[in-house]
């Protein structure tokens, strides 16, 4: 049987990765958005684990809820990332500059 | 096994809000062109209608619904009687503005309801699924309203800055929600507290571990530094219109968000929080205050500003009393009501080719228009703390409360730093009553409802600092 602190370990690591690829990455804004993804697939690994171990499905179902907002949100990000290209016919995260001061 | 229906009446605004946003955006579908007001006329409707469905039930005690995922109490009521109000004169506010800039209609409108049904529900949600359902659902519409217009590419790229950093914040937020979870096993508010009561010290860890990730996404919302770096960005690169709404309703939310979150679910760890909000409150204050003063475009300055003032208002629920959380919360409703106006006048005078970007572009407003500075001119000074306005009330019940709890350093350095930030809120009122106009053609808001409902909001805001009994009265039978 694997151990809880296994589970809470792969989603540290997921979550931790995810965060690590959003502030290092300056090339391809998708990569965030898959990083931003991959976040919400860590804390899903948690409630997963948690709610296996504590033996109550409360944690299941706010996996389904934050399942149907992710996809929304992907939705949203790839709307504005549409409209982010047709302008500047670019998606490098160094081109978005334009705003400072 | 049988499906408990819950009930429903203390949930009306919100349901009221929900179908009327549906019937608005289905009415808007099929209403030809000319008949385009209506989408303007309904919105407003709702708004209203939800303000005054709220009022009707404001005599009932605190009450938890939909099987203890929401509660009604004086807390959510006032908050969602604000944030309708303040939605209705943004709308009023960008109506024009929506016009002159052929931003679509319908969708601005709609956006701009969802996202005040998300608030709403966010500042009455009694559980994590329903706070974090009601935050991405005030978030969400956000996004896609920056977006809306795409004559520029700073739109999107402020939309996509927003977007990735309020999707950290959601993120952060939910580990520590499961984090919590895991620890008490329940999502549900009134269960996480009692289960927090009843573990040892020693089992806090977790919880701890938890709350670390809370605070860094609610300070991610509320854009209090560190988590600051997306605020001045999106207020200027968002159409003037949308700062007005992200600067406004959203803070509200957010204070929600700290009360739902922490004063309310965890009480017993009240000093760890209090101390990891202490440094952000300070390093908000004075970061925010500092900065602002370099910054030449008016809306870089204002969301400096309210990085300062979201500071000050958390010194309110550092103190972590009953005082402390009502001085907090008459301080952010005091502060969107005056960034109402700020952020109103600026999206206002947007038009015939003049865009207000920089202080500068009000040089002379005293002479172009006397009444409209004057209004200017309340905000400022309410901004910097100047009686009797209320936003000297507001900074004085905040102080109060935390020198009330022993830290009277924090008071003193928020009062430091309140005097570094007068200078930056009176320099846009020399610019206005002293600097020579560069044109002397009179300007004026587009239609008369606009100027009355200005001369309101600036008023209120002058009201409010002589006679904050009532409101202040409110903000304390909350809590």
């Amino acid at each position: 049987m694997i151990s809880l602190s296994a589970y809470l370990s792969v989603g540290a690591v997921l979550f931790g990765i995810s965060l690590a690829g959003i502030m290092l990455n300056r090339k391809n804004l998708i990569l965030i958005l898959m990083c931003i993804e991959l976040m919400l697939l860590a804390v899903n690994t948690n409630f997963i684990a948690f709610s296996h171990y504590l033996k109550n499905n409360t944690g299941e179902i706010f996996v389904f809820f934050i399942l149907a907002v992710a996809a929304a949100e992907t939705a949203i990000g790839l709307a504005i990332l549409m409209v982010l290209f047709r302008r500047g016919k670019t998606i490098k995260v160094e081109k978005l500059n334009t705003l400072k001061g | 096994m049988p499906v408990q229906v819950p009930d429903l009446t203390p949930a009306v605004p919100q349901i009221y809000v929900l179908i009327m946003t549906c019937v608005t955006l289905l009415v808007s579908l099929f209403a030809s062109k000319k008949h385009s007001a209506w989408t303007y006329i309904l919105s407003q409707l709702t708004l209203l209608g939800a303000i005054v469905l709220t009022l009707l039930y404001f005599h009932h005690k605190s009450q938890v619904t939909f099987h203890g995922n929401m509660i009604v109490d004086h807390v959510s009521m006032l908050l969602t009687i604000f944030i309708c109000a303040i939605t209705f004169f943004v709308l009023l506010y960008s109506r024009d503005y929506i016009k002159q800039h052929k931003m679509p209609n319908t969708e601005y409108h709609v956006l701009v309801l969802f996202s005040t049904l998300g608030m709403m529900i966010l500042v009455s949600s009694y559980s994590f699924v329903s706070i974090y359902v009601g935050l991405e659902l005030f978030t969400l519409p956000l996004y896609a309203l920056i977006a809306l217009r795409r004559d520029s590419a700073v739109y999107s790229e402020a939309a996509m800055k927003y977007f990735v950093m309020g999707a950290i914040a959601s993120g952060m937020l939910l580990y520590g929600l499961s984090m919590i979870y895991g620890a008490t096993g329940s999502v549900q508010i009134a269960e996480v507290v009692k289960v927090i009561s009843a573990l040892p010290s020693s089992q806090h860890l977790i919880i701890l571990f938890g709350l670390v990730f809370v605070i860094a996404g609610v300070a991610f919302k509320l854009g209090a530094v560190p988590f600051h770096m997306w605020v001045p960005d999106v207020y200027d690169g968002s159409p003037n219109t949308v700062t007005l709404m992200i600067a406004t309703g959203p803070k509200i939310a957010a204070f929600g968000l700290v009360i739902r979150l922490l004063a309310e679910t965890m009480p017993d760890v009240q000093l760890a929080w209090s101390h990891a909000l202490m440094l952000i409150a300070v390093l908000s204050i004075g970061l925010g205050n500092i900065v602002a003063i370099v910054q030449s475009n008016i809306k870089r300055m204002l969301a400096y500003s309210s990085i300062a003032q979201m500071g000050y208002m958390l010194l309110g629920v550092i103190a972590g009393t009953a005082n402390g959380y009502a001085a907090a919360m008459f301080y952010v409703l005091i502060y969107s009501l005056m960034s109402l106006a700020a952020f109103g006048l600026v999206a206002m005078l947007s038009r015939d080719g003049i865009d207000i970007q920089h202080i500068e572009d009000l040089r002379g407003l005293n002479e172009r228009n006397p009444w409209l500075a004057f209004m200017m001119l309340i905000v400022m000074f309410s901004m910097a703390g100047i009686p009797p306005l209320a936003g000297f009330m507001a900074k004085i019940g905040v102080l109060e409360a935390v020198i009330a709890v022993g830290h009277v350093w924090l008071a003193a350095v928020a009062l430091l730093f309140a005097i570094v930030g007068a200078y930056y809120y009176i320099r846009v009122v020399k610019v206005m009553y002293f600097d020579d106009p560069l044109q002397s053609t009179r300007i004026d808001l587009p239609t008369g409802d606009m100027r009355v409902a200005l001369t309101v909001n600036g008023l209120s805001v002058l009201a409010l600092g002589i006679f904050p009994g009532i409101l202040m009265s409110l903000c304390q039978a909350a809590f």
